[in-house]
C-alpha cells in the first residue's frame, strides 16, 4: 500500500474505530464493556441479552442511536464543508456560508416559540435550512452577468443576517422563563435527545445528498479552476454548481435539524482532511466523512461523560477545535488548499 | 395650637422637599435602596412577569399593564377588565422589552420588580429610576418568603387586608405540607425529576430559582447530583441512571411521549405512572414565572408527592387560591382542564 492510500484510509478508520468503541462503553449510566458488547451482539441476533433490561435500553435506545447520530451529522458536516470550499475556491467557508444555519435556526426557533412537538421543530428546522439556500440560489441565477461565485457568497451573507434577525425577534418575544432557554439550548447545538427515529429520520436526505457528491467527485476538482477554465474543458460549470450545492445543502440541513447549531465542524475537519489526503476530491470526501464523524463522536462523548449535565455541543466543538485549528495554522503550513 | 400645627406642617413640608406635597414616604426595598414613594400610588406599573402576578394579585385596580400580553389560553384564568390591560414589556434585567418613553406615557407613580436582588438589579433599578424619575422599588421573590413579600408589597400599595388573606393562604398550605412530612424522614422523601422543554431534558440544578417549590415541599429533586446551578440540559441516559420516583413535564408534549417511549419505560417514575404535567393557567404551578404563582403548587405537590391517608382537598384548595389571587371563580370545568395529566388518575 502506497503511504498515500495509508494516510487517507487507514489512519481516519482506525481513529473512527477507537471513537466509537469507546464512545459505546462509556457513559453515565454504569454498564460494563463486555455486557455492552454482548447487549449489541444480541440484539443483533434478534435475541433477549443476559443482562438488566435497563441497561440494554441505555446501550440499544439511547447510547447506540446517540453515537450513530454523532457520526453521521459529523460526516454530513464535514463532508458538506468539504463540498463548499472547494466549490467557492476559498478554505475558510464552512456549510453555514449560503445561510442553510440560519434557515434551520429560523426554522427551529419558530417551532419553539409555537410549543409544537420535537418532530416539527425538527421538521421547520429542516425545510427552513433549504429554503434559505433556495432563496439565496435564487437570487445567484437572478443575477447574471456577474462574478457568480461572488454573487451566491454575498446572497448568502445577506440572507443569513436576515434570518439572524429573525431569529433575534423571536427571541424577544419567547416567554423568557420557558420558551428562551430552550431556544438557547438548540442555538448551540446537542444531541441528548437523538431517538432512533430521529437518525432513522435524516438516512434518506443524507444519502441522497452523498449520491451526486460520490458521482460528481472527478468533476468537482475542476470547479476548483477557473470558471474559464473549466467552461474549456467541458464543464457546465453553473448547472454543476447548483447540483453540489443543492447536495450539501441537503446534508446540512439535514444534519441540524436534529442536533442543533453545531459549528466549527464544516470549517475545520476538511482542513485536517487535505492535510491527511491531499486536494484530489475524491480521496478527500471520503476522508472528510470519517473524520468529521470520528470528531463529533468523541466531541459529543466528552458532552454526555464530562459531568452529570450536558456540555452543549457548540461549546465543545469551537473550544477543542479552534485551538487545534490554530495550531494546525501553524505548523502544517505545506498541507495548505 | 393650631398655628403650632401649621407651622410643623411648614416644616416638614420645608424638610422633604417639593415632592412631599404629592404625599410621599420613604422605604428601603430588598436591595437595601431608599426609595421615595408615593403614599398610596395609583398607577403601578410592574417591571417583569412575576411583578405582574403579585400587582394583579394584591391590586388589579393599580395595574396599568402586563409586562406579558396574556395569550388566548391564559384570559379565562384571569378577570375581566385587568386582562384586558395594554401590554408595557420587561423594563427589569438585560432583556428589556418596555419602550421607555411609552412607560412614561402611561404615567406610572410607582415601578415594582419582584425577583433576584443581586448588585445588577439593584444598579438597573437605579437606572431606569434615575431616568424616568419614577420610584422603583425592587422586592426579594424568593419562594420562601412569599408572605413576607406579599405583607411588605400590601403595605406598599396600601392594600394590606387582601395581602393579609393572602399570606395567611400561603401560610396555610406550607403548615399543612408541614404536618404531613413531619413524619417522613428525608430518606424516604421521593426523589424528583422535573423536565422542562418539548423533549424534557431541560431541568434545574440544586439551588435553581425553577427548582425553589419542589425545595420547599421537601422533595428531592434528583438534578441535585449535578451540583448547582441555573438550567441545564441532560442526557437520557443520565435520567435514567438517576431512576427518579416522580416525574413532572413542563411541557404535555414530553409528558405523552414519556409515557409511550420505551427508553423510558424502566424509569420507576414511569412504571409506577407516576408523571405528571405541571399545570400553568393562567401562570405556572411549578416555577414560570418565579411569582407567587407558584404557592398553589405547594398544595398540588403535596397531593401527588404525598399521597397519605388524609388527602388534600385540592379542588377546593384551587377554588380558594383562584378566587384570592386572581380574582375569579373557577368553573368545574377549569378545575378539570387545569388537573389534566396534573394528578394521578382516579
Amino acid at each position: 500500500m502506497s503511504r498515500a492510500a495509508f494516510r487517507a484510509w487507514v489512519i481516519p478508520l482506525a481513529l473512527l474505530a477507537a471513537v466509537l468503541l469507546v464512545s459505546l462503553v462509556v457513559g453515565r449510566y454504569p454498564v460494563g464493556p463486555g455486557d455492552v458488547l454482548r447487549i449489541i451482539a444480541a440484539k443483533l441476533g434478534g435475541e433477549a441479552a443476559d443482562v438488566p433490561e435497563t441497561a440494554a435500553t441505555v446501550v440499544w435506545q439511547v447510547r447506540l442511536p446517540r453515537v450513530a447520530a454523532g457520526l453521521l451529522v459529523g460526516a454530513a458536516l464535514a463532508g458538506s464543508g468539504a463540498v463548499f470550499q472547494g466549490l467557492f475556491r476559498n478554505p475558510l467557508v464552512s456549510p453555514d456560508i449560503l445561510g442553510v444555519s440560519a434557515g434551520a435556526s429560523v426554522g427551529a426557533v419558530t417551532g419553539i416559540f409555537l410549543s409544537l412537538p420535537v418532530v416539527a421543530i425538527q421538521g421547520l428546522a429542516f425545510a427552513g435550512g433549504l429554503g434559505a439556500v433556495a432563496i439565496v440560489a435564487a437570487v445567484g441565477t437572478a443575477a447574471r452577468g456577474r462574478d457568480p461565485v461572488l454573487v451566491l457568497v454575498l446572497a448568502g451573507v445577506a440572507i443569513g443576517a436576515l434570518l439572524g434577525a429573525c431569529v433575534s425577534l423571536v427571541k424577544v418575544l419567547a416567554d423568557p422563563y420557558d420558551q428562551l432557554p430552550a431556544i438557547t439550548f438548540w442555538l448551540l447545538g446537542s444531541l441528548a435527545s437523538t431517538t432512533r427515529g430521529d437518525v432513522l429520520s435524516i438516512v434518506p436526505a443524507i444519502v441522497l445528498g452523498l449520491v451526486p457528491m460520490v458521482l460528481l467527485r472527478w468533476r468537482m476538482n475542476l470547479l476548483t479552476l477557473d470558471d474559464e477554465e473549466a467552461r474549456a474543458l467541458g464543464v457546465e460549470t453553473t448547472r454543476l454548481r447548483l447540483v453540489l450545492i443543492a447536495a450539501a445543502t441537503l446534508l446540512t440541513a439535514a444534519a441540524v435539524s436534529i442536533s442543533g447549531i453545531v459549528g466549527w465542524i464544516g470549517l475545520l475537519v476538511p482542513h485536517v482532511a487535505r492535510s491527511l489526503a491531499g486536494p484530489d476530491f475524491a480521496r478527500l470526501l471520503p476522508v472528510a466523512l470519517m473524520l468529521g464523524g470520528g470528531y463529533l463522536v468523541a466531541v459529543d462523548t466528552l458532552a454526555r461523560c464530562l459531568a452529570a449535565t450536558e456540555v452543549p455541543l457548540g461549546i465543545l466543538t469551537a473550544a477543542i477545535g479552534a485551538p487545534f485549528f490554530l495550531w494546525l495554522l501553524i505548523a502544517a503550513r505545506q498541507a495548505w488548499r | 395650637m393650631l398655628r403650632r400645627t401649621f407651622l410643623t406642617a411648614i416644616a416638614l413640608a420645608l424638610a422633604l422637599g417639593p415632592a412631599s406635597f404629592a404625599q410621599t414616604r420613604t422605604v428601603v426595598d430588598s436591595t437595601g435602596r431608599s426609595v421615595e414613594v408615593p403614599d398610596a400610588p395609583q398607577r403601578v406599573l410592574a417591571a417583569g412577569p412575576p411583578a405582574s402576578v403579585l400587582l394583579y394579585a394584591l391590586a388589579p385596580d393599580k395595574m396599568i399593564g402586563w409586562a406579558r400580553e396574556p395569550t388566548p389560553a391564559q384570559k379565562p384564568f384571569l378577570a375581566a377588565p385587568y386582562r384586558d390591560l395594554p401590554t408595557t414589556g420587561r423594563l427589569t434585567g438585560k432583556g428589556n422589552t418596555a419602550n421607555i418613553e411609552m412607560v412614561l406615557a402611561l404615567k406610572p407613580d410607582l415601578i415594582l420588580d419582584v425577583g433576584s436582588v443581586d448588585a445588577t438589579y439593584a444598579s438597573l433599578a437605579d437606572r431606569v429610576q434615575e431616568q424616568t424619575g419614577i420610584p422603583y422599588v425592587l422586592v426579594d421573590g424568593s419562594f420562601g418568603r412569599t408572605p413576607t413579600t406579599l405583607r411588605e408589597v400590601g403595605a406598599l400599595l396600601g392594600v394590606p387586608e387582601t395581602a393579609e388573606k393572602q399570606a395567611v393562604y400561603a401560610e396555610t398550605a406550607m403548615s399543612r405540607l408541614e404536618t404531613r412530612i413531619a413524619a417522613i424522614p428525608e430518606s424516604d422523601r421521593p426523589r424528583v425529576y422535573y423536565g422542562r422543554g418539548p423533549d424534557g431534558l431541560e431541568t434545574g440544578l440544586a439551588g435553581s430559582i425553577n427548582m425553589e417549590v419542589l425545595d420547599a415541599v421537601g422533595a428531592t429533586n434528583v438534578a441535585d447530583a449535578a451540583g448547582p446551578g441555573s438550567l441545564a440540559n441532560v442526557s437520557v441516559e443520565q435520567v435514567l441512571a438517576w431512576n427518579p420516583d416522580i416525574i413532572i413535564a413542563a411541557d404535555p408534549a414530553f409528558r405523552t411521549a414519556v409515557a409511550r417511549d420505551p427508553v423510558w419505560a424502566d424509569v420507576a417514575a414511569v412504571r409506577e405512572g407516576r408523571v405528571y404535567l405541571a399545570p400553568d393557567l393562567p401562570f405556572g404551578w411549578f416555577d414560570t414565572p418565579p411569582g407567587i404563582n407558584r404557592v398553589i403548587g405547594v398544595d398540588w405537590l403535596t397531593s401527588i408527592l404525598y399521597p397519605g391517608a388524609a388527602p388534600v382537598d385540592l379542588a377546593a384548595s384551587m377554588r380558594d387560591f383562584y378566587r384570592l389571587f386572581y380574582h375569579i371563580e373557577l368553573t368545574d370545568e377549569q378545575v378539570a382542564t387545569l388537573l389534566e395529566g396534573a394528578t394521578a388518575e382516579p
